[in-house]
């Protein structure tokens, strides 16, 4: 068969309106998933109806969709990164249940053609849809204040790059509904993901969600670099900048450094599904090796996005918990820099049985080792803040406290499989799952749920309620221990990654201590919703009215909680590492008086219509319904050109305002005090 | 600590804020952010270069880059571009002494040389296709349309960003706003000269000897 006929058949017997998208595209013979759909839908309209009901659409549109607040940015990304925790959940313990049931000739209850798509999905969301918004959505709402700015560099791209991420997540959970997800694997390797062996949709809602998505993630991260750099205040040199801060600027250069490849690359996959060229094809001198490299050089540097701010959180957390300047600052701010660059040498460690040989496996096997270094000195440098520190064992050092714990496994079982002998056995096999969940729920979880529950009052004016977080504390690091422990001990045995069923009954009892620790888990997760609606119902018994209730160092301590839309009634002036508590302890004496106006952004709508055209475009493309595509697109280009003529976008906060605001916080710290 | 007025009062006391409203100057990180992008962006171009360069000696028993380029018609194609960059300077110039006429006039000479480039090469591609070697004959073919198209939808997409700035500056003049954004295309339009430099060697020039 040549390549013409086959892009003919592609294409064949398309509808001219609705492309390849038919009644048969949904789902109805699958009754997990009109079950689910049914319960998305009755919740969806509950909502719907909710809002609808207490006039709440112009709220939220005027204050939150449109805002170009970095903190209501932050916010929505939390948001969005909790809900898709939720969807990515799901798919882990549909996983979870199926391998349990699975044995002694029993098939389970999830077909090969959906199980396939429930550990793809997974993968995906937690990714890019959890782990992604969660770490934006902080250096969003934390870097700003923590570097004494008004806001990022560029307000309105902040609020484009967010709604472009969630249209990115809107795409996939259509396609838990309209279709069906890819069968692939997270990273979709080729030949598998090219139209020969993947000719459904669902290769292409994963192309298209991650490209939208990856444009607001890259342009987060320029909008980021450019606020670091460029909007400190004055004396906050780079050698004083918070460590958070610090690791928010390597994980944003990363980004910057990185996420093109991913496009490229997501790019060229498309061109071979929709156009017939020979990138990555068996024939017609295409290498589907090279997507796999192209892949990983993404890939690698994207774990270190995500562990690298949560890096800066255990810092800040340690600091602060136990009332010391962090121990090694100096060297804190090189390891993070020095992993930033390892991170771009190590891709090859995910494919040592590619076949490149002993020495370039050996290089990379190296490099790898090496990241242990400056990691290793991090969690040396943490240790040695609490050495003789006064702890407090509030949530935030709990959680770090895990970490630790958690870590330094994850951490050691990712040292053995750098070594490219010992990686030829374990490749693949449950094993290398266990070590990077440890590494990810370990590190990157638990950092952000250190987080959430550290800088909740400063967003929001009051603590989380303790007794439901240290519930959802014990919860999830025992369901964690639980669930992941047995993987290595089956991975060791030889089992691989992403099977259905399996033949040796005595593997059985493993699958279902793991099943028990997702349940656990699952507990978890319900005690921190618990959580926030107990902390939201018990608010004035746990109010913050000091703006900072930790007794914190670094300045977004210094300001309200929550702070108000200007973060600083006047610019703040630093003069040490650890500013606010330098300003404490120096007799700082809060300014209450002498107002100006402040400089703000305005608002837009722009970046939501943008974001919903875009989705509307990336919809066209996966059903080839190509008016819908091509109007869509014309359309982004049309408003973003028009918002271009727009030269008013921004306005004064008038001093009489700032007084109101800032004479409101005297009354209550005087009140307080 | 060469300027102390900042950080101490005129008693010598640290000073822990500003009195008056500290201005970040309007669109001060522009320039950054859009270099930022801009080293993103060379980034794509970089890995196609890196297919090419992986790819582009696999012709599956398909037509070569001596059996295709037509090195004449290239060299027009670069002068165009090379050109066109030249006249930018030109208009980049004439902004900075305020003249708006004369800005424009250069602006309008810089998008038509752009646009003649994108004719060539539109021409080059449907004369490649004709031939049957089209972008799914071999990776090679592949690897090249996407490196070169890539290029030409950049200057496609800077024809019209120039295009919207040239009726931006009409309506508003040469205010501080629309000389960021002519400063911003004008880096664009730059480094587009300069990855042409890279295709037109790596991928033509080099092809040629192949």
């Amino acid at each position: 068969m040549t390549v013409e006929s086959t892009m003919e058949n592609q294409y064949a017997a398309l509808s001219p309106i609705f492309g390849r998208l038919s009644l048969e595209s949904l789902p109805l013979h699958e009754p997990i998933l009109v079950a689910t759909f049914a319960a998305v839908a009755l919740g969806s309209i509950a909502l719907v109806g909710a809002l609808t009901y207490f006039r709440l659409w112009g709220y939220l549109w005027k204050e939150w969709f449109t805002t170009v607040d970095h903190k209501r940015i932050g916010i929505m990304y939390m948001i969005l990164g909790l809900v898709m925790l939720l969807r990515g959940f799901a798919d882990a313990v549909m996983m979870r249940l199926q391998q349990a049931m699975a044995f002694n000739g029993s098939e389970g209850y999830l077909t090969a053609h959906h199980y396939d798509q429930v550990f793809t999905a997974h993968g995906v969301i937690m990714i890019f849809f959890v782990a992604m918004p969660f770490v934006t959505g902080l250096m969003n709402y934390v870097v700003p204040l923590q570097i004494g700015a008004r806001d990022v560099s560029f307000p309105y791209l902040n609020n484009f790059s967010f709604w472009m991420t969630t249209a990115g997540a809107v795409l996939v959970m259509f396609s838990l509904f309209i279709g069906e997800f890819a069968r692939t694997g997270w990273l979709a390797y080729p030949p598998l993901s090219n139209i020969g062996y993947s000719p459904d949709v669902g290769v292409d809602y994963y192309i298209w969600a991650l490209q939208i998505a990856g444009v607001g993630t890259l342009l987060s991260g320029v909008n980021l670099v450019a606020t670091i750099v460029k909007m400190r205040a004055p004396g906050m040199s780079m050698m004083k900048m918070p460590v958070f801060t610090w690791t928010a600027l390597c994980t944003n250069v990363l980004i910057v450094a990185a996420f093109p490849v991913l496009t490229a690359v997501m790019a060229l996959l498309s061109l071979d599904r929709y156009v017939g060229t020979n990138f990555f094809t068996n024939d017609f001198g295409g290498s589907p090796m090279m997507y796999v490299n192209l892949i990983w050089i993404w890939g690698h540097p994207e774990v270190y996005i995500l562990i690298l701010p949560l890096f800066g959180v255990f810092s800040e957390v340690t600091s602060t918990f136990t009332g010391k300047r962090l121990f090694g600052y100096t060297s804190m701010v090189y390891a993070t820099v020095v992993i930033t660059i390892l991170s771009y040498i190590v891709w090859l460690h995910h494919f040592f049985t590619m076949g490149s040989g002993a020495s370039v496996n050996s290089f990379f096997g190296i490099t790898t080792m090496v990241i242990s270094i400056p990691t290793g000195a991090k969690l040396f440098n943490w240790l040695f803040t609490m050495y003789r520190g006064r702890i407090r064992f509030e949530l935030p050092m709990m959680w770090t406290v895990a970490f630790m714990l958690t870590f330094v496994v994850g951490g050691m079982t990712g040292v053995l499989l750098a070594v490219p002998p010992a990686d030829f056995v374990l490749h693949n096999s449950l094993f290398l799952i266990a070590h990077f969940h440890n590494v990810i729920i370990g590190g990157v979880l638990f950092g952000l749920f250190a987080a959430i529950n550290y800088w909740f009052p400063k967003a929001f004016g009051f603590r989380l309620d303790p007794f439901w977080g240290k519930v959802s504390f014990w919860a999830w690091v025992v369901g964690f221990w639980l669930a992941f422990m047995p993987l290595y001990v089956l991975g060791l045995m030889g089992v691989t990654r992403r099977m259905r069923v399996f033949d040796d009954p005595s593997l059985q009892i493993w699958f279902v201590i793991a099943a028990f620790g997702a349940a656990l888990i699952a507990i978890g997760i319900a005690a921190m919703l618990v959580q926030f609606a107990v902390s939201y119902l018990k608010r004035d018994q746990l109010r913050d009215t000091t703006g900072d209730p930790w007794n914190g160092r670094t300045l977004e301590w210094s300001t309200s909680s929550p702070p108000p839309d200007y973060n600083f009634a006047f610019t703040p002036v630093i003069h040490d590492l650890d500013a606010w508590y330098d300003m404490k302890s120096r007799g700082y004496v809060r300014p209450t008086g002498g107002y100006r106006p402040i400089h703000m952004p305005k608002n837009t709508g722009t970046g939501v219509i943008l974001a919903a055209l875009s989705l509307g475009c990336g919809f066209g493309l996966v059903w080839y319904i190509w008016w819908l595509a091509a109007l869509s697109f014309a359309g982004v280009l049309a408003v973003a050109i028009g918002h271009s003529f727009n030269y008013k976008r921004d306005f004064y906060i008038p001093a009489e305002t700032v007084e109101k605001t800032e004479d409101e916080r005297t009354r209550l710290l005087a009140a307080g005090a | 600590m060469a300027d102390t007025s900042l950080t101490m009062t005129q008693s010598g006391a640290p000073r822990f804020h500003l009195e008056e409203e500290h201005h970040h100057a309007e669109g001060g990180s522009t320039m950054l952010g859009f270099w930022i992008y801009l080293m993103s962006d060379c980034l794509i171009f970089a890995i196609l270069f890196a297919c090419y360069g992986v790819l582009g000696g696999n012709y599956a028993a398909g037509p070569s880059p001596r059996d295709l380029f037509d090195l004449p018609l290239v060299a027009l194609n670069t002068t165009m571009l090379l050109f066109s960059s030249i006249t930018y300077g030109f208009a980049m110039l004439a902004m900075e002494k305020g003249a708006i006429g004369r800005t424009q006039g250069w602006l309008a000479i810089t998008g038509l040389f752009g646009a003649a480039f994108l004719g060539i090469e539109l021409y080059e591609f449907a004369h490649l296709i004709h031939e049957g070697a089209t972008p799914q004959r071999s990776a090679f073919l592949s690897s090249f349309f996407t490196l070169v198209g890539t290029h030409g939808l950049h200057v496609t997409f800077g024809i019209v960003w120039l295009v919207t700035l040239m009726v931006q500056v009409a309506r508003r003049g040469l205010i501080p706003a629309n000389r960021r954004r002519l400063m911003c295309l004008s880096l664009f339009w730059h480094f587009l000269d300069v990855i042409w430099i890279g295709v037109f060697t790596f991928v033509y020039l080099m092809g040629m000897l192949r």
